[in-house]
């Protein structure tokens, strides 16, 4: 066990223990804190939120009924996370079958270069703009539109807060891993957000500039 | 920190592939100081990075995914339900 882990919540290992011997009405307190994390995590992977409720939810009585192979120098939350994203898998595959086994499922890693396709200068966010429904649909467009694989560290690390190494054993993937994909994320989300790229949430009269250098 | 001079310069290419090490902290004291060096004088990276880092704001504020309504009264009633069953 890595020294940075956290120090244990004794009120939650103590309800474990509880639940482990029988008291099973306790689960829902002990989940209480992280119904947003489980979504987020299957959201990442099936990226809409009706089929993310329901692997969500499959989830947390999936985990209250192996709670007795939650090994105690786990982290409780990573857990639960791990849960969520093979629950959401399992829809996804079993949703491919017999359609076609395509895309981002697997193997082929893209480390091939992303590049910024939109150089606009967006030094300020107009907070007048953060309050806009049209910014939240935005971003919330912009997540559904990356592939999983780069879905999920962006809502397990930017989202969620997980660190890289947290993000790399929830996924099952290499460190490195995480940060190849974190950056593609983040660019392309950065692309798909940046004002002026196709003007849907400019507040006002534009204030950016296209800066183009090359 | 080295001053500028004595800083080998890298590239807007190196500077965009290390661009979200940056952001975490994950690159060493020499490689951020050349790509401090290089995104002061350069507009492109720093609308790159300026942006990336906006994106993040946005992201990290948790309105990005939230709950849908009812979730949690949802999974309280089968919750219930699956722990009576038994
Ligand atoms: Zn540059």
């Amino acid at each position: 066990m890595s020294v940075t882990a956290t120090i244990p919540n004794s009120r939650e290992t103590d309800l474990i223990a509880r639940i482990k011997a029988g008291d099973r009405a306790l689960f829902y307190e002990l989940i209480q804190p992280y119904q947003r994390s489980v979504y987020a995590a299957a959201f990442s992977v099936l990226g809409n939120p009706t089929d993310a409720e329901d692997a969500a939810q499959e989830a947390f009585l999936k985990a209250l009924t192996h709670i007795g192979q939650f090994r105690a120098e786990a982290k409780f939350s990573t857990w639960l996370v791990q849960i969520a994203l093979n629950e959401a898998r399992l829809r996804i595959r079993k949703e491919r079958k017999g359609l076609y086994s395509s895309m981002d499922e697997g193997a082929q890693d893209d480390e091939g270069e992303y590049f910024p396709i939109d150089y606009a200068d967006w030094r300020e966010i107009p907070s007048e703009a953060l309050q806009r429904k049209e910014l939240k649909e935005a971003l919330q467009r912009a997540v559904q539109s990356l592939k999983p694989k780069y879905r999920e560290v962006l809502v397990l690390r930017d989202i969620e807060h997980l660190n890289i190494a947290e993000t790399a054993e929830a996924l099952g993937i290499t460190e490195a891993a995480v940060k190849t994909r974190l950056l593609r994320a983040r660019l392309m989300m950065r692309d798909a957000l940046a004002p002026g790229f196709d003007g849907s949430w400019s507040v006002g009269t534009p204030t950016y500039k296209k800066i183009r250098p090359f | 920190m080295p001053d500028d001079h004595s800083i080998l310069e890298i590239d807007c290419e190196h500077v965009i592939l290390q661009i979200s090490n940056y952001i975490d902290g994950e690159i060493d004291a020499n490689l951020r100081a050349r790509m401090e060096a290089h995104v002061r004088g350069c507009k492109h990276c720093s609308a790159i990075l300026d942006g990336t880092n906006n994106t993040l704001r946005l992201l990290a504020d948790g309105k990005t995914l939230e709950l849908p309504p009812g979730f949690s009264e949802r999974l309280r009633l089968r919750l219930a339900a699956h722990i009576n069953h038994k």
